[in-house]
C-alpha cells in the first residue's frame, strides 16, 4: 500500500521543486570541486563576475559546460530509459542494454570519419547520423526479438546484446581506418566521457533535450494505460500503435543527444528509473518527470566522481555508471525472475 | 418496443493473413440488436467468435463488410476515445504483475472523458470514488491489484468501468475465473447496476446457466455465425444446444428463477 493516493500535479510540484533543489546544490558542490585548485572564495568572485584570468576559464568555461552537459545527458538518458521500459514493459530495457546507445555512437563515429565538425549545421548533422543509428539499432533489437506482437524478456535483451556488439565491431572498424591522433578522443569519449561542450552544442543538445523529453513525458498518462496491455488501453481510448511510435522517436532521440554529446554513458537510464519507482510507485506522469532531473542529478554527481577521484588524472563517467549499474541490473534480473515463471 | 442502443448489421471479419491461425475465430455476417437498458448475453463454444464480437464492439477491430452502430452512430466514424466513452470492456484479466493500486485502476477509466489531461481532475475522482462505492471496493482503494484475489480484481475491473460512465458494458466471459460466491456477487452487482443505472449490459460467458439467469435475450453463437437470438427460454433449447456444442445436453428449469438450466449429459467409458 502506497499511503499518498493517486498522483496530482501538487505532488509532482513538490517532487520537481525538491529534485531541482538537489540538482542546484550538486551543481554547486560540483562547480567547486577540481584536479585545478580553485579556492570557494575565488570560485565566489568568478561567479559574482569579480575574478578574470585562469581561474575564470577553469570555473565559466571548463567546470560549467561539464555541469550543464552532465544534467542534459543524465536527464537525457534516464527519460529514455524510463520510455523503453514503458514501451516494452520490461524494467531492464535500457538505452545501452537494448543497443541503442551502440547504434547512436556508431552514427556518430561515422560523422566524425567522414569529418563533420563544430560548427551548427555539423553539430545538427552529428546529432542526425547519431538519431539514424539508434533507430536502426532499436528498429533491428524489435525485428530479432519479437514474436506474435509481443517482446519476451529473455529475448529482448538478448538482442540488445547482439546488436550492441554488432555494432561496438562496426566502431571498431571504422576507428582502426581513421588517423591514429584521432584515436585516442574516440576511445575515451566511447567510454562515456563527459567534456566541456561549446555553447552552441549545449544549445542544440538542450533543444533535443525538449523535444525528446516533450515526446516522453506528454504521453506519461498513455504509458501508464499501456501497463493494462494494447488491447485493453485500445479499449480506454489509447492508440497503442501511435503511443508506441511516440515513444520510441522520443526515446530514442534522447539516446541519441547524450551519445552525440556525452558519448554512450551506460545504465543510467536503468538505475534512475527505477530507483524512482522503488520510491514514487509506478505512475509514469511522476516518475519520468522526476527522471529527467534526478537523471542529471545522479550524472553530474557520478561525474564529480570521476574528475575527482585519481586528480590529476581523470576517470570516464561510464565508468562509474557501470559499477553502480551492474550490481543493479543483476539485482533487477533476479528479483524478476523470482517472482515471474521463466 | 426501445430503440436500440447497439445494432450490428452484416458483421463480417476475419483475422489477416498473418494471423492465420486464428481463422477459427472468423465472423460472417453477424446481426443483431441491443436494447436501451437490456442485459444481453452472447453464447457459444470456443473459438465460435465471442471474443471476436467484443474485440469488434470496442473497435480494436474493424469489421470488414457490415456495420456497427451504437445509437444510429457508425462506430467506425468515432475516435476511439468517443468509443471508450459510449461502450466499456471489462476485460477476463490483467497482465501479471500489474503494478498499480485500486485506485490508480479506476481513474485510469476516466482517460477517454478528457484524453488531453495530465493528471485526472476533481470530477474524475469524485467519479471513480463513486464507482468503487458502487462495486464494493472502496476499501481496496489503496490496494496494489497484483496482491488482490481474483474475485476482488475482477470488481476493481468492473470499477473501473462503470467508473468510465459508459452507455454500454461489454463484460467478457466475468465468472471463468470465479468461485460460486465471487459469481453470486457479481450477478447481485450486474443485476444492481442494470435496474438502479439502468445501464445496457453485454454479457459474454461460457457459463449458460450465469447467462440464462441474467439476460433478457441471449444469442448463441457456433463458428462465427450468430445461431439464435431470443430470450433464454427460446435460445437454450436442447436440439439447438447439441447441434452448437457437439454434446449431448438436457435443458431443466432453476428450481427457483424458473430460468432454463443446462446440463451436461457425460459420456460413460
Amino acid at each position: 500500500m502506497r499511503p499518498e493516493g493517486p498522483a496530482s500535479s501538487a505532488r509532482l510540484a513538490l517532487l520537481l521543486g525538491g529534485l531541482a533543489l538537489l540538482v542546484l546544490l550538486i551543481a554547486l558542490g560540483s562547480l567547486f570541486i577540481g584536479s585545478a585548485r580553485v579556492p570557494p572564495r575565488d570560485v565566489l568572485a568568478v561567479l559574482t563576475g569579480h575574478m578574470k584570468g585562469v581561474d575564470q576559464v577553469v570555473v565559466l568555461s571548463l567546470r560549467l559546460p561539464r555541469i550543464l552537459a552532465a544534467l542534459l545527458a543524465g536527464g537525457a538518458l534516464a527519460v529514455a530509459g524510463a520510455g523503453f521500459q514503458a514501451l516494452t514493459r520490461n524494467p531492464l530495457a535500457e538505452p545501452s542494454v537494448l543497443g541503442v546507445s551502440s547504434g547512436a555512437a556508431f552514427g556518430v563515429v561515422l560523422a566524425q570519419v567522414m569529418g563533420l565538425g563544430g560548427g551548427l549545421l555539423e553539430t545538427l548533422g552529428l546529432a542526425a547520423c547519431a538519431f539514424a543509428g539508434a533507430v536502426v539499432a532499436g528498429v533491428a533489437v524489435y525485428l530479432i526479438a519479437a514474436r506474435a506482437g509481443a517482446l519476451p524478456v529473455h529475448t529482448l535483451l538478448l538482442a540488445g546484446v547482439i546488436v550492441g556488439i554488432f555494432f561496438s565491431s562496426t566502431i571498431t572498424v571504422l576507428i582502426s581506418i581513421v588517423d591514429f591522433d584521432r584515436l585516442g578522443g574516440i576511445v575515451h569519449w566511447l567510454l562515456g566521457n563527459l567534456s566541456p561542450i561549446p555553447p552552441r552544442s549545449l544549445a542544440v543538445f538542450t533543444a533535443l533535450l525538449a523535444v525528446g523529453g516533450w515526446l516522453v513525458i506528454g504521453a506519461a498518462r498513455r504509458l501508464n494505460l499501456l501497463t493494462l496491455g494494447e488491447e485493453n488501453a485500445a479499449q480506454l481510448g489509447v492508440d497503442a500503435e501511435a503511443l508506441k511510435r511516440r515513444i520510441f522517436a522520443g526515446a530514442a532521440l534522447l539516446t541519441s543527444a547524450a551519445v552525440a554529446f556525452a558519448g554512450p554513458i551506460g545504465f543510467v537510464g536503468l538505475i534512475v528509473p527505477q530507483a524512482l519507482r522503488l520510491v514514487l510507485g509506478p505512475d509514469n506522469r511522476l516518475v519520468i518527470p522526476a527522471a529527467l532531473l534526478a537523471g542529471g542529478a545522479f550524472l553530474l554527481l557520478a561525474d564529480t566522481v570521476a574528475r575527482n577521484v585519481i586528480a590529476p588524472a581523470e576517470l570516464s563517467v561510464g565508468v562509474i555508471t557501470a559499477f553502480c549499474g551492474a550490481p543493479f541490473f543483476v539485482y533487477l534480473l533476479r528479483a524478476r525472475t523470482d517472482t515471474t515463471p521463466p | 418496443m426501445t430503440a436500440p442502443l447497439v445494432a450490428c448489421r452484416g458483421v463480417t471479419f476475419a483475422y489477416g493473413a498473418r494471423e492465420a491461425s486464428r481463422a477459427a475465430f472468423t465472423l460472417r455476417d453477424v446481426s443483431f440488436e441491443v436494447r436501451a437498458g437490456e442485459m444481453f448475453g452472447v453464447i457459444g463454444p470456443n473459438a465460435s467468435g465471442k471474443t471476436t464480437l467484443v474485440r469488434l464492439l470496442s473497435r480494436v477491430l474493424t469489421p470488414a463488410a457490415g456495420r456497427i452502430e451504437v445509437d444510429g452512430t457508425d462506430l467506425g466514424a468515432l475516435s476511439r476515445a468517443a468509443v471508450a466513452r459510449q461502450i466499456s470492456v471489462v476485460p477476463q484479466t490483467l497482465p501479471s504483475g500489474f503494478p498499480y493500486t485500486v485506485e490508480e485502476l479506476v481513474l485510469m477509466g476516466r482517460y477517454p472523458r478528457a484524453p488531453h489531461r495530465f493528471f485526472e481532475s476533481e470530477a474524475d475522482r469524485a467519479a471513480a470514488r463513486r464507482a468503487m462505492e458502487a462495486v464494493g471496493v472502496l476499501d481496496l482503494r489503496g490496494a496494489v491489484l497484483d496482491r488482490l484475489s481474483g474475485g476482488e480484481r475482477q470488481r476493481a475491473l468492473l470499477a473501473r468501468a462503470i467508473g468510465q460512465e459508459p452507455r454500454l458494458l461489454v463484460l467478457d466471459e466475468p465468472s471463468a475465473h470465479l468461485d460460486l460466491r465471487y459469481q453470486a456477487e457479481c450477478a447481485g452487482l450486474l443485476r444492481r447496476l442494470n435496474r438502479d443505472r439502468r445501464l445496457t449490459i453485454v454479457l459474454v460467458s461460457h457459463d449458460l446457466g450465469f447467462a440464462a439467469e441474467l439476460c433478457d435475450r441471449l444469442m448463441l453463437m457456433a463458428a462465427g455465425a450468430a445461431v439464435r437470438v431470443g430470450p433464454p427460454e427460446s435460445v437454450l433449447e436442447e436440439a439447438v444446444l447439441e447441434a452448437a456444442y457437439g454434446c449431448r445436453v438436457i435443458v431443466d428449469k432453476h428450481p427457483i428463477s424458473r430460468r432454463p438450466t443446462v446440463h451436461l449429459v457425460y459420456p460413460t467409458a
